[in-house]
């Protein structure tokens, strides 16, 4: 099937403006009428909870963690991009626009990026409004700093807290919204399933994760601001508690997961020490602006890293792009140095790592600036190695960090199941095949405080409140699918761990279908995982019971629907037959080793259609239009 | 990913409180952690003891943990009687087994503390935060409203003051550590931050009042000028934040 | 809420009302150091106290009030704070809080019993017994009084004790103030810290000579 992404047409700096006329409007004495479920509270879901609030709908908040203001959202450390062109540097939506489109390697729905581009700039006046408190020069302006994939300034951020201030910015309207009551939050509680009635998402089974209950809960429409999968690799730099649960069992219950592939591997991670490592943590990548990225020139040059004189130094970042330098994007900055360390010039522990150098920055800046501008990162550094940053070079290793993939989306950010809206890295809309630092940030705000409040109010206004109530079949059917997915979960009390079988999973993954792939090493994925299944059901051990406070039973969940989930990354990783961006198969890449896109073929969105755990997915195309950018080699050179 | 590099192994003695639920009575129990080498994290090594125990078909441990990297504000423990186990400006998830040596006894408590109720093991109920945050810790703009990012100039002196004091992780660790279970360096950073901001001036007054009566309420105890919190707190809030509030409060009675 | 409820509001009352007990302390000092200079200074200056009476029975009233107000929201904050910590750790450390900090509430109750001790003693002159005669001025002798009321060595060893646990109750008490009322930030509290001892020092220092060099026969 050829799927429809709903773009609206003409020209591209009119479309949002002209959609956004087009839609239809919910009258304002009708809002309180419908109930919205928002399932995750990061950027996404508590700035879509707090503006629908504000609206005047009826919302319910779901989050697994213990408060909304703990998503993972927070962690994000550099910046929010906009557009502002405050450092009048020939910033302008057009650019970002073409930035986004150009860094996401032409895999995304132009539409879908200018309307981003377009409302960058609310989202700062927004937060700014709203008391977070972004970096500002001596004047009382804004500040900016350069980021990734980027030759302008264009990030705003908040020390090194950026994703931090913009969650509390968001978390403080969602719990002024809580107060008002125009919202009900439900913290600590699961969604373990999608209620679907007659073709469209009427509700959510969620599990109470303190007293073990399980129940439904139905709305007008449903909101996933879940989050990304990336955690499938185990070792990643999502929090433990991520996963692909929510928009697995909305895949299960009908809706499309759409490039499954497009993972993003950060360049600027803290490497592995060892085997029981449970997080991988990353540091930002801002520090590529002022740190520099080397390896020993020569194999087996075990001199500490500071009695390396230049000439054996390899800068290869500089080396291999001269004009972007340190600063290439994600992909390219990953693969690097991934090819540094396969060549043996890999540094720390298992030849696993690159230096990152802050030598000339602190001998050109000054150690109090770098300080000042990333001191908490050191000191973070400084915690996790005991080594200290401004003295020893860092060690630095990419990690899984990011989904470009995730559930299906048309430009108003609803799935193939009217009703069921996803938002956030849960969506994926606007990166392409690679996302551009700082930009996460920019789409999870952009769909929860612009996008979602007019676009939902275009299905509502069609639907009739209040139409299904939780005493509904579907409902009862529901519940009693999750009770018993969980009894089964219980009952198989066989001998090997959930985070056995995790780290198992994530190491073939990883191996297979991390930052190369190859169609012997994703075919290698596809037939190990039946069995990695097949075992998991015999032989998992989750002690407790399900009626009250039980991680292993919440983990184990989360695995099993990891296990199911890795087969369609690798699967939507076979099919496409092309490198590009965070997709990198080796049969496809130039001599230089640079990604190998194939857009007669490939330029169009995968859209997989469950068909059962057994059985192959169906694939459906959305193909890709550029009509405002020219598809052109990305070159970082 | 990288190999495992050969480490010298530490064995710790855990003593762990164990409370089945919020109304059973709870009860220390002693584990063994082996096999733990200094890159572990805390969590880490408890996840190893974890490990051992469910192959043992003993539940696990239950403790609160998610981003692992400092910042969420999830994990919560009193590590040998101190909050996040004493290391200046670190929470337990990145307190690592370097700053511990081979045979050593650790205490595992929960936050303790009247408004922090304990729903399993080392797992508390911290809603009552979130409820001081809703009492008024928000500036009121509605989505949409906002004018330009730069039309209202900030020093960069007072953005830095509102940024030192917005970097709490609302952990707990303060009232964990307070002699008093009060929450005014939690309180106390958020009315900080919108006081010296001009977004947040606005309803200042009402913010003050708001949440300090919604911090009565909740059941947290009052400052005794201890300072407790700042020394447990993983940023380093200064208590000069709580200065301010009792500031900010004064001046709601006389302006 | 009121004051007299809210949780900055009741400490803003401790802080306040403690403050003007320092200074009548300070005050306080002040007379008594007349002693050092001799009987004729201190028994003068005592008489001149006693000659304004609209002046004295206002300001004991008002300290009177300060003491009432200090000592009840001392305890009802100190109950709840009780309550609101069950306090139950196995282990428990502090890394910041002072002995002084930590008990309060007891070196407040024993300045409590101090100050009735000490009315009873010197001002009401009901218990233990004090020597009541004129000087050759025809003033009431306080110096007689003090000095033969304080030869007892039980009593000056009471008044030394106490002026230890007032010397730990202000040493955190006075740097309260500041912090309470809101003048306080990360440059200032040491200085605080720093005042507050030196301070309290003064008093502990102060007042104690006066038993010392009675009982060492140093005054006479």
């Amino acid at each position: 099937m050829i799927l429809d992404g709903k773009s609206p047409t003409g020209p591209i700096e009119q479309t949002w403006d002209k959609h956004r006329f087009e839609m239809k409007l919910v009258n304002p004495a009708n809002k309180r009428k419908y109930k919205v479920l928002v399932v995750g509270t990061g950027l996404a879901g508590a700035s879509a909870a707090a503006s629908l609030g504000e609206l005047g709908y009826n919302v319910e908040a779901f989050c697994y963690q213990d408060s909304p203001r703990r998503a993972h959202s927070i962690a994000a450390q550099g910046g929010i991009n906009a557009a502002k062109n405050y450092p009048n540097d020939g910033d302008s939506i057009r650019r970002l626009f073409y930035d986004t489109v150009k860094g996401g390697d032409f895999r995304s729905r132009e539409a879908d990026v200018w309307r981003l581009a377009q409302v960058s700039n609310n989202i700062i006046d927004q937060c700014v409004a709203q008391g977070v408190p972004f970096a500002r020069d001596y004047g009382g302006y804004l500040d900016n700093r350069s980021f990734g994939g980027a030759q302008v300034s264009r990030t705003f951020y908040a020390r090194g807290q950026t994703g931090q201030q913009l969650l509390l910015g968001a978390y403080s309207a969602l719990s002024r919204q809580i107060k008002a009551g125009t919202v009900k939050m439900y913290p600590r509680t699961e969604m373990l399933d999608l209620v679907v009635v007659d073709g469209e998402a009427k509700g959510i089974t969620i599990r109470d994760l303190v007293t073990g209950e399980v129940r439904c809960h139905v709305g007008d429409a449903v909101l996933l601001c879940t989050g990304g999968y990336v955690n499938v690799f185990y070792l990643s730099t999502n929090a433990m508690g991520c996963s692909v649960t929510a928009l697995w069992r909305a895949y299960k219950k009908g809706a499309y997961f759409a490039n499954p592939c497009y993972t993003q591997i950060h360049p600027t991670c803290i490497p592995q020490s060892g085997d029981y490592q449970s997080k991988l943590t990353l540091m930002s990548e801002s520090l590529r602006n002022d740190g520099r990225c080397w390896v020993p020139k020569n194999h087996d040059d075990n001199r500490p890293p500071n009695d390396i004189p230049e000439e054996d130094r390899d800068y290869y970042l500089e080396r291999k792009y001269p004009s972007f330098g340190n600063l290439a994007p994600r992909d390219i900055a990953s693969r690097a140095a991934k090819e540094q360390c396969d060549d043996g010039r890999g540094v720390g522990p298992g030849g696993r790592g690159v230096y990152l150098d802050f030598r000339d920055a602190i001998e050109r800046l000054g150690a109090g600036l770098i300080r000042e501008r990333y001191g908490n990162l050191f000191e973070m550094y400084e915690l996790i190695t005991a080594e200290d940053g401004y003295k020893v070079p860092m060690r630095i290793y990419p990690a899984p960090h990011y989904a470009m993939g995730g559930l299906w989306v048309d430009y108003n950010l609803m799935s193939n199941l009217p009703g069921l809206f996803v938002l956030g890295e849960a969506n994926f809309s606007v990166h392409g095949a690679n996302r551009l630092g700082a930009s996460a940030l920019m789409q999870g705000l952009a769909d929860g405080y612009f996008i979602i409040p007019y676009t939902i109010a275009d299905y509502l206004a069609q639907t009739r409140p209040g139409a299904v109530t939780t005493d509904h079949p579907e409902c009862a059917q529901s519940i009693e699918e999750v009770n018993a997915y969980r009894d089964r979960l219980l009952s198989v009390n066989g001998k090997r761990t959930v985070t056995d079988f995790m780290r198992e999973l994530g190491h073939l993954i990883w191996e297979n279908a991390g930052m190369a792939r190859s169609e012997e090493s994703l075919t290698e994925v596809i037939d190990k995982i039946p069995a990695i299944r097949e075992e998991f059901w015999q032989n998992v051990r989750v002690t407790g019971n399900g009626n009250q406070v039980n991680q292993q039973l919440e983990n184990a969940g989360r695995t099993a629907d990891f296990v199911e989930f890795a087969e369609l990354l690798a699967r939507d990783a076979l099919h496409r037959r092309e490198s590009c961006g965070g997709h990198f198969r080796v049969e496809y890449q130039y001599e230089d080793g640079e990604a190998k896109r194939d857009d007669e073929n490939f330029s169009y969105s995968a859209a997989w259609e469950f068909k059962g755990v057994d059985r192959e997915p169906e694939l459906h195309k959305e193909p890709l239009k550029f009509e405002s950018v020219e598809l052109a080699v990305r070159s970082y050179k | 990913m990288s190999e495992h590099t050969a480490h010298e192994t530490m064995t710790l003695k855990l003593i762990v409180w164990r409370q089945k639920g919020p109304d059973e009575p709870g009860r220390f129990e002693t584990y063994l952690a082996r096999d733990i080498t200094e890159h572990h994290s805390f969590l880490e090594m408890l996840d190893v003891v974890n490990e051992d125990l469910i192959r043992e078909g003993i539940e696990p441990i239950v403790f609160d943990h998610d981003c692992r990297e400092g910042i969420c504000g999830t994990c919560s423990q009193v590590i040998n009687g101190l909050a996040h186990g004493g290391q200046t400006r670190t929470t337990v998830c990145q307190l690592h087994m370097r700053k511990f040596k081979d045979g050593d006894t650790i205490y595992i408590e929960p936050w303790r503390a009247k408004a922090f109720p304990i729903l399993k093991d080392l797992m508390v109920d911290r809603s009552a935060l979130d409820r001081i945050i809703q009492a008024g810790g928000y500036a009121s703009v509605n989505t949409g409203a906002a004018p330009d990012g730069n039309a209202i100039l900030i020093s960069k002196e007072d953005a830095d003051y509102a940024m030192d004091a917005a970097e709490c992780i609302g952990c707990g660790a303060c009232v964990a550590a307070c002699p008093n279970g009060a929450a005014m360096l939690f309180t106390g950073a958020k009315v900080s931050q919108f006081a010296s901001l001009p977004q947040g001036r606005e309803e200042g007054r009402i913010r003050v009042t708001g949440m300090l009566q919604a911090m009565q309420e909740c059941g947290f105890g009052n400052c005794t000028n201890h300072y407790e919190c700042q020394a447990a707190c993983p940023k380093g809030i200064d208590v000069k934040f709580i200065a301010r509030l009792n500031r900010e409060y004064l001046k709601t009675l006389f302006m | 809420m009121s004051v007299l409820k809210s949780a900055v509001g009741r400490k803003v009352i401790m802080a306040v009302t403690g403050f003007f007990m320092v200074f009548f302390v300070l005050m306080h000092l002040l007379g008594n150091s007349t002693i050092f200079i001799g009987p004729e200074w201190i028994n003068s200056y005592a008489e001149h106290l006693h000659d304004l009476p609209v002046v004295v029975w206002p300001f004991r009233g008002f300290m009177f009030v300060m003491l009432c107000l200090h000592v009840f929201f001392g305890i009802t904050l100190t109950l709840e704070n009780w309550g609101a910590n069950p306090g139950k750790y196995a282990v428990s450390k502090k890394l910041k809080t002072t002995f002084a900090g930590k008990t309060m509430i007891w070196t407040g109750l024993l300045l409590l019993a101090f100050i009735l001790f000490h009315l009873l003693h010197f001002t009401l002159k009901v218990v233990p017994e004090v020597p009541q005669v004129l000087d050759e001025l025809g003033r009431f002798d306080v110096y007689t009084m003090m000095v033969a009321g304080l030869l007892n060595r039980v009593v000056a060893g009471i008044y030394i004790a106490a002026m230890i646990v007032l010397f730990l109750h202000t040493s955190h008490g006075i740097q309260s103030i500041f912090q309470t009322i809101g003048l306080n930030n990360e440059r200032t509290l040491p200085k605080y810290n720093l005042a507050a001892k030196f301070l309290s020092a003064v008093f502990l220092i102060g007042f104690s000579a006066i038993p010392v060099l009675i009982v060492t026969w140093i005054i006479s």
